[in-house]
């Protein structure tokens, strides 16, 4: 089960025409979803639309109402793949993945997609993870529109626009026989905002209908001549059946003024920030006013070369707005202008930063220059804008530059993946530094403080395989890290198959946490819960051991520091040929805590025994140097300053977050720390027997400790 | 906020702009701190007043105890016309800054989101230490003052206070602390009720959550602001005047009689942990031991530097002198006070029963120390029995101290305290303290201040076993300068940036550079 639930916000699904929809621009989309009568969606986790799987998940009831069909894909390809249901049969089918991460994984899949075309519409949400709250590489998912030839919406950032998007994303892929990407940004997916709801329409065309009328078009399969067939249908047909639907249903917009001086092109997603920095010159007005002529395009692909030129005609210079790089539409519009001899001039990465985030201040540099340059009499007796610069440049200011502390994400308090990489620090002491090669997870965490492990990552699931050059004679071998996530994502394939065969002599560590835990928390193959919708309950390691690997093994409690310890060192050092699979299973903590803490309130509210753990500190045996902190990075294991005169440095302290995961006596134990930690077991409803032995051990040990204090020659306290 | 205003004399064809202008509100919090919750709330309350409201974050990956931020604007509804608001905060255009730590308050100050033209910044002053703050060997944790300086500066307005403490007091998180500040601060113009009305609606745990927001309430009306201090406060006694037994007050009327008045506070610190260490005599021991560093001390006209070097030895001596011993470790778990500590810090109540486990990794060094001085170097003299006897003592013990039959082992170790002086871990500890002490008053006469840097060195050794002995490394290597620097009248600064350097990593990186800095001067 997912971290997050959506169980309540799920019922606002059901609202009916005319009623008014508050929520999460996630929430939205499922709405949109069910409004336009999609038939299956399907879709893989990760951030920006974790929880978009996590409100589908949720909102089985409603889907199931409705024959909707939902499932959690294997991978993205797997979901890319799955809207080849949409190619013979009219039925709407939606997906949705994180990008461009997973339109990277997808894009197999979606190649032969677009060269076929589909009949029932087919959109990919893709939730493009750009600029700041991005966890990947800076990329445009604008390339793969191109190349495939699909077509891509970039709505407003607000609900009503972004529900519409959907709404018409399926129209336009059925008018042009041809995949929609639909582009949401990380904040409007968690923006909260309200629409208008329409009632929910029940799928047109089942896949059930589907399936017991199966039909077939060789033409629709990607092979020669078929596929050269693809080409042209794309050209001549595909391309411009679509732009006449976005001309005609008018999914580009105009604001402002019908003419003016200069103009400005802006991608929908981009079109509030733009809107807030000319109302910060002066040219525009919260409630959408604009004194600028504004074209706003949230179809981000294809471009109606029309409307581009009808726009630009009559103006002396237009700003094209688009973030990141290349300049995909900025180029476009020099060709559409060029060819039609129109002698607008047109700016765009000029004025503005070819890479990063277009925040406010950057809009307002860029916008700036380009007004100065073309008309700078709109700028007018220039108000002044917001500027920090000068309380920034203050010397209290850049003092505190020194102080404040980078906060990355890091590994949860009492998270089963610490205890590994505490592990892999002693085995370094012992061994020397290995080459590390990462993967995607909550497990990447490795490479920051304290632990400061791990070289490369090459993608999810790709750890094992991005070590694989590495399979020659040498005195040390490599380490390959992978979660559960990623092995069955692709990994087992990719990278324990691939060692297997190879007779790679690395390690491979698969870090099991029962979940896509960096996701939300998502159920997988492996998951041990019991899940009545999937299968889960499936052994990591009979996997492994099924394509051929033969030195496995499993672990299964990673707060085990010292077994993990000698297995690493074993795996390192052992002469067995091939892989050395390390599969280290503990629950993650942030999905048991929320399983078990209920259950133990419950059950010590019904009066049963129940024994809680949590560590401590005593700090009058710390010496404060933190080595076990070094060892650890737990939120919950902090520091601080003690009353004692006599000691300079913070001694180490455990707050009441803690959850008693055990790490930190393990560590201290394994790597022989200190004797400062002590476990509490803290015992509810104790039983009479419980009490008895209590009462028996106080009597005595009280005795010894008043006979001891009565010897003592101390200063009162 | 209604007025139109028209930029018609700029554009003939322009339309009539209005001058409205959301509210725009920022709320910088980490995971786990509830931020989300607060953003919901101040959204609810603003559309439950007839406001249009809307929030974004950027959650994800970065709920992961990362540091996230969530943003929000709001706007009073106007017939028939939507506002566009923004999805990420303009620096220098915020009026509300909630930080849910007093770093994240820095953090929002360095990101230019408070402007003193118009920025009211709410924050709670408590500290969640990042990772590298904390994982020094030494002290890394960032100095509050700087940040209060610059808030103070960048801010129109602050109310800044330990929201934290006050919320945990009171059953509750953070969010719902900072969410009654933000009431009381009348950044929204909404009643208080309005907002006590926002948090019921919620549903979850309303009852802690509304004491949590009546009290910060309440505390932002009275004492909107708490002062922080530089460094952490220390705890110095005067002198009694009397201890309440013969041989403590002799060692008050000691440290009165022959010693200056700037000594008195460590001194009284210093006999207070050794007679709880061992016993009166020791802490007699210890006086006659900085008496003759304070003779030392006069002899260089130490009254005129405030005798920081009797200052400092009065610190050290003790400090070397309390050494870490197994002895000391058993005795400091068997206490009656310490049981009572744990229950307190564990939050249990009086029906429920505690055990602690203790965990403990004896090596034969350890052993070997505890015994007394011939039998441990007569086993240390022969390898492989050592070894041997090693393989046997070596491994993690847990000790469940509440137990009887722990209890007694433990008990049977600390009293081991009466044959202390005699074992040959203090031996070597004293032979150490010998020299060390003996470096410092051989420096005095060339260069009084690097004497008592060199006293200041004892803060590098702590910890047990690979700690211990790495601790033991540093502070050689940093005296290993001395000779170099006894002669430089910048000696003393010197000593002092190869100790600070020596506690800013694990392996000594930075000690390394600086040393290598100090063989060119």
């Amino acid at each position: 089960m997912a971290e997050r639930s959506f169980a309540r916000e799920v019922e606002d699904l059901k609202l009916g025409a005319g009623e008014v929809f508050r929520g999460e621009g996630i929430l939205a989309i499922t709405k949109a979803l069910l409004q336009s009568g999609v038939g299956y969606v399907g879709g893989y986790q990760g951030s920006p639309i974790s929880h978009l799987m996590d409100v589908l998940a949720d909102a089985k009831d409603v889907m199931e109402e409705l024959g909707v069909h939902f499932e959690t894909s294997a991978s993205e390809a797997t979901a890319a793949a799955m809207l080849a249901a949409s190619v013979m049969y009219p039925v709407r089918g939606a997906v949705t993945w994180k990008s461009t991460a997973g339109t990277n994984v997808a894009s197999d899949a979606l190649s032969n997609l677009a060269s076929g075309g589909v009949t029932g519409g087919a959109l990919v949400i893709i939730g493009e993870d750009y600029g700041e709250g991005s966890s990947i590489m800076q990329e445009r998912s604008h390339a793969f529109a191109m190349k495939s030839q699909m077509w891509l919406l970039n709505p407003r950032p607000n609900l009503p626009s972004i529900v519409q998007a959907v709404e018409d994303g399926f129209e336009l892929s059925e008018v042009s026989n041809t995949p929609v990407m639909l582009q949401v940004g990380i904040r409007s997916c968690h923006m909260h905002g309200q629409f208008v709801a329409k009632d929910n329409r029940r799928p047109q065309y089942t896949l059930r209908q589907a399936l017991e009328n199966p039909s077939r078009d060789v033409n629709r399969i990607v092979l020669p001549p078929a596929s050269f067939l693809h080409e042209k249908e794309k050209i001549e047909q595909r391309w411009p059946a679509a732009v006449a639907f976005v001309r005609n249903r008018k999914l580009n917009e105009h604001f402002g003024p019908q003419t003016g001086d200069v103009g400005i092109i802006v991608l929908g997603g981009l079109y509030n920030s733009l809107l807030r920095t000319l109302q910060q010159l002066g040219l525009a007005d919260v409630y959408g006013n604009s004194a600028i002529p504004l074209y706003v395009l949230n179809v981000a692909y294809p471009l109606v070369d029309d409307e581009v030129a009808e726009f630009c005609v009559g103006k002396k210079a237009v700003l094209m707005v688009e973030e990141g790089a290349p300049e995909y539409i900025e180029q476009s519009l020099h060709t559409i202008l060029r060819r039609r001899d129109i002698r607008t001039h047109l700016s765009g990465k000029d004025v503005l930063p070819i890479g990063g985030e277009y925040t406010a201040p950057v809009l307002m540099q860029g916008l700036s220059a380009f007004f100065e340059a073309q008309a700078p009499h709109l700028l007018g007796n220039r108000p002044p804008v917001p500027d920090p610069s000068p309380v920034l440049a203050d010397k209290r200011i850049k003092a505190l530059a020194e102080v404040v502390p980078p906060r990355p994400a890091g590994f949860c308090t009492g998270c089963p993946e610490r205890p590994i990489f505490a592990a892999m620090k002693l085995v370094e002491k012992e061994l020397g530094p290995h080459h590390i090669s990462a993967d995607i997870g909550c497990h990447l965490f490795s490479i920051l403080p304290p632990f400061n492990l791990g070289a490369t990552t090459m993608g999810y699931g790709l750890g094992p395989a991005s070590a694989s050059a590495f399979n020659v004679e040498a005195d040390k071998r490599s380490i390959a890290v992978m979660g559960d996530g990623g092995f069955w994502h692709n990994g087992l394939t990719s990278g324990v198959s691939n060692a297997v065969f190879n007779k790679q002599d690395g390690v491979i560590l698969v870090v099991d946490n029962y979940y896509s835990a960096a996701t939300g928390g998502q159920d997988i193959m492996s998951s041990r819960a019991r899940n009545p919708r999937r299968k889960t309950n499936n052994s990591i390691v009979n996997a492994v051991k099924g394509i051929g690997a033969t030195w496995v093994r499993q672990i299964d409690r990673t707060y085990d520091v010292a077994r993990l310890r000698d297995t690493l060192r074993e795996a390192l050092t052992t002469k067995e040929p091939g892989p050395k699979i390390i599969v280290a299973s503990s629950e993650c903590m942030l999905n048991k805590q929320r399983r078990v803490k209920p259950q133990f309130a419950k059950a010590v509210k019904d009066g049963r025994r129940m024994v809680r753990e949590r560590f401590g500190v005593d700090e009058d045996v710390c010496t404060g140097d933190h080595a076990c902190i070094r060892l650890s990075g737990c939120p919950s294991l902090s520091v601080k300053h003690t009353d004692d005169p006599l000691k300079d440095d913070p001694v180490a302290a455990i707050d009441n977050t803690c959850v008693g995961c055990g790490n930190c006596g393990e560590v201290s134990e394994a790597a022989v720390l200190c004797p400062s930690f002590y476990r509490a077991d803290i015992i509810h409803n104790p039983t009479r027997i419980d009490r008895f032995l209590a009462a028996v051990r106080g009597k005595v040990i009280g005795w010894l400790q008043a006979r001891r204090e009565a010897h003592r020659i101390v200063f009162a306290e | 906020m209604t007025d139109i205003v028209t930029t018609a004399d700029r554009h003939a064809a322009a339309p009539a702009l209005a001058a409205d202008k959301p509210l725009a509100i920022a709320v910088l919090a980490m995971g786990g701190q509830g931020g989300g919750v607060l953003a919901d709330w101040i959204v609810a309350v603003a559309e439950e007043n007839g406001w249009v409201a809307q929030s974004t974050s950027v959650p994800g990956v970065a709920q992961r105890t990362g540091a996230t931020i969530y943003y929000i604007e709001a706007i009073p509804a106007r017939e028939g016309r939507e506002p566009v608001l923004s999805l990420m905060p303009t620096p220098g255009d915020v009026d509300v800054v909630i930080a849910a730590e007093l770093m994240e308050a820095g953090r929002s100050v360095l990101r230019g989101l408070v402007t003193p033209d118009r920025t009211t910044l709410i924050a709670s002053t408590h500290r969640s230490f990042a990772v590298i703050e904390k994982e020094k060997p030494g002290d890394g944790i960032g100095n509050p003052t700087v940040v209060t300086d610059a808030t103070d500066f960048a801010a129109r307005r602050t109310i800044a206070f330990d929201m934290e403490t006050l919320a945990v007091k009171n059953g509750s998180v953070v969010s719902a602390a900072l969410f009654g500040a933000v009431a009381a601060a009348g950044v929204l113009p909404f009643s208080k009720e309005a907002f006590e009305a926002t948090i019921r609606a919620g549903g979850k745990g309303v009852e802690p959550s509304l004491r949590a927001f009546n009290a910060a309430y309440e505390r932002t009306r009275q004492k909107p602001k708490d002062t922080l201090t530089a460094t952490p406060p220390k705890r110095l006694d005067a002198l009694p005047e009397t201890a309440g037994h013969a041989q403590l007050d002799a060692l008050v009327q000691r440290i009165r009689q022959e010693f200056p008045a700037e000594a008195w506070p460590l001194l009284y610190a210093g006999v207070r942990k050794l007679t709880d260490f061992q016993d009166p005599a020791y802490a007699d021991e210890y006086l006659d031991r900085v008496a003759t560093l304070h003779a030392l001390d006069r002899e260089h006209d130490g009254a005129a530097r405030g005798h920081a070097f009797t200052v400092q030895a009065a610190k050290y001596t003790a400090v070397a002198m309390a050494y870490d011993d197994v002895i000391r470790v058993a005795d400091l778990k068997v206490r009656a006070s310490r049981f009572e500590r744990v229950r307190r810090e564990v939050g249990a109540k009086a029906d429920q029963i505690v055990y602690t486990t203790e965990y403990m990794h004896p090596r034969m060094e350890e052993i070997c120390g505890t015994l007394p001085k011939g039998w441990g170097e007569w086993i240390e003299n022969r390898p492989t029995l050592f070894a041997r006897l090693d393989r046997l003592v070596n491994r993690g013990r847990r000790v469940r101290t509440g137990t009887l039959f722990w209890f007694a082992g433990l008990y049977g170790v600390s009293a081991l305290r009466r044959i202390r002086r005699k074992t040959l871990r203090h031996a070597r500890e004293a032979a150490h303290r010998e020299a060390w002490l003996a470096l410092a008053a051989d420096t005095i006469a060339a260069n009084y201040d690097l004497a008592v840097e060199v006293l200041n060195c004892r803060r590098l050794i702590k910890g047990y076993s690979d700690t211990h002995a790495r601790g033991h490394s540093k502070f050689d290597r940093v005296l290993s300068a001395l000779p170099a620097l006894t002669a430089r009248e910048d000696g003393a600064a010197w000593l002092r940036r190869l100790r600070q350097a020596a506690l800013l990593d694990e392996e000594g990186v930075a000690l390394d550079g600086a040393l290598k800095t100090v063989a060119t001067l």
